[in-house]
């Protein structure tokens, strides 16, 4: 019982324990604070979330239920799932490979590219969605032209570079087993590649379609990945800071490769942090709706994701099926809060650092 | 052969040992460049194609003067109010014993974890004449939907985590020695707020207060729903700029995108000098 008095004393405010008057606020004003609190917090929080399951099943379990399976519904949760799915492997791969840059190397420039880094924190997702449109849009830079300019000079690069990489192996370049295959596969990667797209790209150009990328999936994903960009490498750059490079380093001098250190070190020192980041990643990714709204050009069925869907439906009054797909987005809220409260204390912070 | 040998060593002895500096970099600055740096210069091209004169004239007019001062208003005040009730929430989250409080803690988030889209509908819901809210506020002549009102509870909701969450780590911080000095030497509790509390607490303060008005400043999604878009009363900066683009009016979209984006580097750079206050606050306390 003796190590308690000294935790109490820190933490004074137990109501258990009488308080020195001038340390704490009087317990009457503690107690209106916390009212106050839980009230703001109740109505301002919860509510919102309640209503959402309420008006959800207000007509029904049947109509929500309805509502989920119908084919709208059902190409807007694919859509969705598809974008996040790329935008956690984009932005996996970034936030490792800036964490690494950011914490294991001293270069000029370091602290300015953390700053670039946060951008899209400070951005509207609107201006997410313009930057896109305007790059990639009616008068913007890429477009069919783009397509016949540059893919002769991928096709012609794929072939040479296939080529080459055959060669290497057939003349016993690679001194492994593994490694020889890896060369001769990744060679014949390339073959497939060229010859297999060449026919797709000439059917395209030859429609004279527009290589569609705003109002379509790509648009849609850039855009997602543009705002969720930080998430990753904002979690994992002040975790593999805090566990330091002894290991790895101790690693690497014991004769261990790069990828063989990074692996068997780093992921595993790193593997909660990366899913907290991909947790507050994703989260985001499917409920994107700004900079998703200005890229899609809502067409029904095509370019809706989960939460257009909802404002489409809502615009149309159909506010029971609006509010069951919010149910589906909301309970995604739940199991991110609960995660990241489980991770939290395996992490042993606070919060995260928004 | 041993000038390259030097020379490798010796940039290896200056960037860091372990392997992976030109793959990392490399990876970093292509998707950074792709994603984000490229589509934001080719906005100020595009903006700076205009003219200044061509930007000055797509940037006036009542509606566009009326949106900005909507948004940054309004942005302003929801802000404030989370300034009052953010730091009221972190001050009774860290330092108070309840029931309920790690649920509460947790709940704090919601508004960062809840699609924007989810939380305009359920607001709205909520604050309609016949709501769960609404209909409480209605015997008082209090309209929420399509007023200033819903705007700034909007623009609070999603704010709130910001603000919570800057000064809840700073709060634990604090030291208590203090306190107990300023007790012991005769300080009644209120002048301990004052006096010694407030002053450590105001950067990390301004800095959640910042982050709230940037966050507020660019939001859309829970804002289309609640607001009801009415020019000069409560459309903000964002929807006029999807108003333009659904007008086909590039030209403007862009002025405006540039403009706003001129206003979100300020406030990065407002909020990285705030932190850095605050944290040089922190290292000359400890």
């Amino acid at each position: 019982m003796s190590g308690i008095p000294a935790a109490r004393l820190r933490g004074a405010t137990d109501h258990g324990v009488p308080a020195r008057p001038g340390m704490t606020e009087p317990t009457w004003l503690r107690w209106l604070l916390i009212g106050i609190t839980a009230s703001f917090l109740t109505g301002f929080l919860l509510l919102p979330l309640a209503v959402v399951f309420y008006e959800a099943f207000r007509e029904g379990a049947r109509v929500y239920f309805a509502s989920l399976v119908e084919p709208y519904a059902v190409s807007a949760i694919r859509l969705t799932l598809i974008t996040a799915f790329f935008c956690l492997i984009g932005n996996t791969i970034f936030g490792v490979a800036a964490a690494w840059l950011l914490t294991r190397f001293r270069f000029p420039g370091k602290a300015f590219l953390i700053s670039l880094i946060d951008i899209p924190f400070a951005v509207s997702p609107v201006i997410a969605g313009l930057v896109l449109v305007l790059v990639f849009g009616l008068h913007g830079w890429a477009g069919n032209k783009a397509l016949t300019f540059f893919w002769p000079i991928v096709y012609w690069l794929s072939l040479g570079l296939g080529t080459l990489l055959l060669l290497l192996t057939a003349i016993g370049y690679a001194r492994t087993q593994r490694l020889r295959w890896i060369l001769g596969l990744v060679g014949v990667g390339f073959f497939a590649f060229a010859f297999g797209f060449d026919p797709v790209v000439a059917r395209y150009l030859a429609a004279g379609k527009e290589w569609q990328i705003i109002f379509a999936t790509p648009g849609i994903v850039l855009a997602t990945i543009f705002v969720t960009f930080p998430f990753v490498a904002r979690e994992l750059i002040p975790v593999m800071q805090s566990v330091g490079q002894e290991e790895e380093l101790a690693a690497i001098s014991l004769g261990a490769g790069g990828w063989t250190t990074f692996w068997r070190i780093t992921v595993p020192n790193v593997k909660w942090g990366l899913i907290y980041g991909l947790i507050l990643c994703n989260a985001r990714a499917m409920g994107e709706f700004g900079a998703v709204t200005v890229v899609s050009g809502n067409i029904r069925g095509r370019t809706n994701t989960m939460p257009l869907h909802i404002e489409v439906l809502s615009n149309e009054f159909q506010f029971a099926a609006s509010f069951a797909i919010s149910s589906v987005l909301a309970l995604l809220a739940i199991v991110t809060l609960v995660i990241k409260t489980i991770l939290e204390r395996r992490l042993n912070r606070p919060g995260p650092e928004l | 052969m041993s000038a390259t040998l030097s020379w490798s060593t010796r940039t290896r002895q200056r960037i860091g040992i372990l392997p992976g500096f030109g793959l990392s970099l490399g990876i970093t600055l292509t998707y950074l460049s792709t994603i984000v740096l490229i589509p934001v210069a080719a906005l100020f091209i595009h903006a700076s194609g205009l003219g200044w004169s061509g930007l000055v004239e797509k940037l006036s007019g009542a509606r566009v003067a009326g949106a900005f001062k909507v948004t940054f208003g309004i942005s302003f005040i929801a802000a404030l109010v989370n300034l009052v009730f953010g730091t009221l929430t972190a001050w009774v989250l860290v330092r108070y014993r309840f029931p309920g409080k790690r649920f509460f803690d947790a709940m704090v988030d919601l508004p960062f974890a809840m699609p924007t889209a989810v939380a305009g509908i359920a607001l709205t819901a909520l604050f309609a004449p016949n709501g769960w809210i609404g209909s409480w506020l209605e015997p008082l002549g209090l309209t929420v939907n399509y007023t200033q009102l819903g705007l700034g509870i909007a623009l609070t909701f999603i704010g709130l985590p910001f603000m919570v969450r800057t000064l809840q780590p700073v709060i634990e911080e604090l030291s208590r020695e203090a306190e107990e000095a300023a007790a012991c030497l005769g300080a009644t509790r209120a002048q301990t707020v004052r006096r010694v509390i407030f002053p450590e607490l105001l950067p990390a303060i301004l800095t959640g207060f910042a982050l709230a008005f940037a966050r507020a400043v660019g939001e859309y999604g829970s804002v289309v729903f609640i607001s009801g878009n009415i020019p000069r009363y409560t459309e903000v900066i964002p929807q006029l700029i999807i108003i333009r683009l659904e007008q086909y009016d590039y030209q403007g979209a862009t002025a405006l995108g540039a403009a706003m984006l001129v206003v979100s580097f300020s406030l990065l750079l407002i909020i990285n000098l705030l932190q850095r206050w605050a944290e040089r606050r922190a290292g000359s306390a400890a």
